[in-house]
């Protein structure tokens, strides 16, 4: 049984929405992420995912692009992932990595898989990578049971959510707009319906598969709008956003603990 | 001659008339070299004829007919025993794919459908090819390099002239063809990367010409290294936008560019410029610039009577190269030279030459080898010339490298600056950094093929835009322009 299933279950039993919060590992340092994610972890999200930093992050608007960088520039290595996922997953939080495929490819993706579950992850949500081109992938998690998050899209064509739903395990991520990361006013109007979709093709399915919407929850209203129809709320660059915007890291770990507590009461007050 | 009759004749030359040149096809149309465009007057007039530059096959050795054009599969070429490629997830063996944001499958597709319905489609391809023919200059010229050649160990070297094209390179090929596809698809904004612009240029050419909104991303250091061309690229319309993250060259561009589309791709056409990206990007800029090798491989049996014994191109991403290679690929007598950018040479770690250094894995949407560390992170590269500071290479190249069709060397800054120079001075033709490249790499094949051997080799474009650079590296400005 996938731990992250688990986590969204007990949320669903308590008539809410499951809290998901991401932070890259090494921002604003690998000890300074692991501190901010248990923070995060305390302080009310259910399940962590651990952003793994890559050079040429595609798909994430500036705030992601910053934090990566200052990783990367401050030295963080996979190894340094992998270590990250350790101590958070120690916390008791089932523990994702998020990650560009070429790191994964390069380490060898069987390794990364045994070495993931040895530290206790959870699996991979992969932004860049399709079950259609994700063969290996696909085998290493099942060898390993670790979960495999794909995302759907508000462009993916019905046919397209069928495959990809066929081959999460732990969830499926809803990708809430069209564009990269990054905090935004308001919830796309296309997002309902997305997850609308999305769902009526996984019970087709027969499946028992939790559907978490990210991209753009930037604060506890829209987490409540957002657990309104989705059973999972993602929320990162407003987490990050806080980090670079702290003057110390003291008040850094303050404001993730307030931010976090905001989109707690959030994903329990669905409108 | 009328600007009509030549217009008439360059399409006879181009093969318009013909119904397929080769083993297959039907009436053989006559080509004449432009070189020695006589060709005994006789021009051939079958203008209404549907098998049009895409789909043509004067190599004898492709399998392409019309009915395969419509049927979904691309024009493919195979090595002698591998299977087509690339295949109907556009690899070519195990490079290329798709590994992409799902929010850009749909766009993916519906490009791959586009694409495979335009090219069978006469009133597509008989637009391309006005294009092609009376606003790009199609054909381009083969011109022999005698005084140059001299210092290639006597080879004889013929330069096919993608400099002469409209905008100056090779670039509007790929550009024009893909600016129809937009308007085909609906879309009415184009956005594109670029390096040493002049795929820029020439997206912004396409976009005034065809009435499309144009947006470039262009790295930090490449707008400043190539000034030139971001002037033009405004002139023309475009916006430029200089990115600063990452090392500020092509990749960012490229990361720049596919954040855009990921926001945009309902309005917007990404015009990837080299055979690159996630399929159909390097299947599609590979059949849109194989024109030059094409051209290029009749040019070379009407003047010599034969095959030239090997082709040689510069390698960045890799969009000149393999036009002038996918004709050539079936001819096993015909050595293919790509030369990537050594920068200071490979053994510095200061280049760019990803088939010669760099490693298997994907980025930019495709697999392929790039330049990368221990950890899978993109590598900085390193090179004179903008157009080739580039971490990857497309998957195509990766193919003929790993199959032994092509050999992939390295040109360090410093030889391509010398082959610059060489050419202006033996032959009166300023040539782009970038095509410096193969102009060195020629040199080099010349002396080891010796004087009984013929080299093709792509100037892929004019190095006007270049002067600032070889100004300040030759010392030609000593007031304030040298480095």
């Amino acid at each position: 049984m996938s731990s992250v299933k688990t986590a969204y279950d007990k949320a669903k039993a308590e008539g809410r929405a499951a809290l998901v919060g991401y932070l890259p590992a090494g921002f604003p340092s690998v000890d300074g992420a692991i501190d901010a994610a248990k923070a995060m972890v305390e302080a009310g999200c259910d399940v962590i995912e651990i952003g793994l930093p890559y050079s040429d992050p595609m798909m994430d608007g500036p705030t992601i692009q910053d934090a990566v960088h200052q990783a990367l520039v401050g030295g963080a290595r996979v190894a340094d992932v992998f270590r990250t996922v350790e101590a958070v997953a120690a916390t008791g939080a089932p523990t994702l990595v998020m990650t560009y495929w070429n790191p994964v490819d390069r380490y060898g993706v069987d390794a990364f898989a045994r070495d993931l579950k040895s530290a206790g992850g959870a699996g991979l949500i992969t932004p860049d990578l399709s079950p259609e081109e994700g063969g290996d992938w696909l085998a290493a998690a099942d060898a390993h049971e670790l979960d495999k998050v794909f995302l759907v899209a508000l462009s993916s064509t019905d046919e397209r959510i069928e495959k990809i739903t066929a081959d999460c395990r732990g969830f499926v991520y809803a990708a809430s707009l069209m564009g990269v990361t990054g905090a935004r006013k308001a919830v796309d109007t296309g997002a309902p319906r997305l997850v609308e979709r999305t769902r009526a093709i996984i019970d087709k399915q027969g499946l028992d598969l939790p559907i978490g919407l990210g991209l753009g929850v930037s604060d506890g209203a829209q987490a409540a709008e957002v657990a309104g129809f989705a059973d999972g709320v993602i929320v990162g660059s407003a987490f990050i956003r806080r980090l670079l915007d702290a003057p110390d890291p003291a008040s850094g770990l303050a404001g993730i603990r307030a931010l976090t507590a905001e989109f707690a009461k959030g994903v329990r007050r669905a409108l | 001659m009328s600007p009509q009759d030549r217009s008439v004749q360059r399409r006879a030359w181009l093969g318009w008339g013909s119904r397929r040149w080769g083993l297959g096809g039907g009436g053989k149309v006559r080509a004449c070299s432009l070189n020695r465009c006589a060709n005994d007057g006789a021009l051939v007039r079958f203008p209404t004829d549907p098998t049009s530059l895409l789909l043509r096959d004067e190599t004898n050795l492709m399998t392409i007919d019309a009915a395969r054009g419509a049927s979904g599969v691309s024009s493919q070429t195979s090595l002698s025993s591998g299977a087509p490629v690339p295949d109907e997830s556009g690899r070519f063996g195990a490079f290329g794919g798709r590994f992409a944001p799902e929010a850009l499958m749909a766009a993916l597709d519906e490009l791959t459908r586009e694409f495979e319905a335009a090219k069978p489609d006469p009133s597509f391809t008989a637009e391309l090819d006005d294009l092609l023919v009376n606003y790009a200059g199609r054909p381009s010229l083969l011109t022999e390099a005698r005084r140059f050649a001299e210092h290639a160990g006597g080879a004889r070297i013929l330069l096919k002239r993608e400099d002469l094209n409209h905008t100056g390179s090779h670039k509007i090929n790929n550009v024009l063809g893909q600016a129809l596809l937009t308007r085909r698809m609906g879309k009415k904004r184009v956005i594109a990367e670029t390096g040493a612009g002049q795929h820029g240029v020439a997206t912004a050419t396409a976009a005034a010409l065809l009435g499309l909104e144009c947006t470039v991303y262009m790295g930090e250091v490449d707008t400043e290294r190539q000034a030139l061309n971001v002037a033009r690229m405004r002139m023309l319309g475009a916006e430029v936008v200089p990115v600063k993250t990452g090392s500020r060259t092509l990749k960012d561009a490229c990361n720049e560019a596919f954040r855009d589309w990921v926001a945009s791709v309902d309005s917007t056409h990404y015009v990837i410029g080299s055979v690159m990206g996630p399929h159909p990007f390097p299947m599609m800029v590979r059949d849109f610039q194989r024109i030059i090798g094409v051209e290029a491989r009749q040019q070379s049996l009407d003047l010599l009577g034969r095959l030239p014994d090997a082709v040689v191109a510069c390698v960045g991403g890799g969009s000149n190269a393999i036009g002038m290679f996918h004709a050539f690929v079936p001819d096993e007598g015909v050595k293919l030279f790509g030369f990537e950018a050594g920068g200071d040479g490979v053994a510095s770690g200061k280049h760019a030459a990803t088939l010669v250094g760099g490693s298997l894995g994907v980025i930019h949407g495709m697999r392929t080898y790039l330049l990368q560390d221990d950890d899978g992170q993109t590598m900085e590269t390193h090179s004179i010339s903008a157009g080739l500071d580039y971490p990857g290479v497309g998957p195509e190249h990766s193919y003929l490298h790993d199959t032994g069709r092509a050999e992939y060397r390295e040109i360090t800054d410093a030889e391509a600056m010398d082959a610059f120079s060489l050419l202006c001075r033996t032959e009166g033709i300023i040539p782009a950094i970038e095509s410096a490249h193969a102009l060195a790499g020629a040199i080099k094949v010349g002396k080891e093929l010796g004087p009984d051997a013929t080299i093709v080799v792509c100037l892929s474009g004019r190095g006007d835009k270049d002067m600032h650079t070889a100004a300040g590296y030759f010392g030609l400005m000593p007031e304030g322009e040298a480095k």
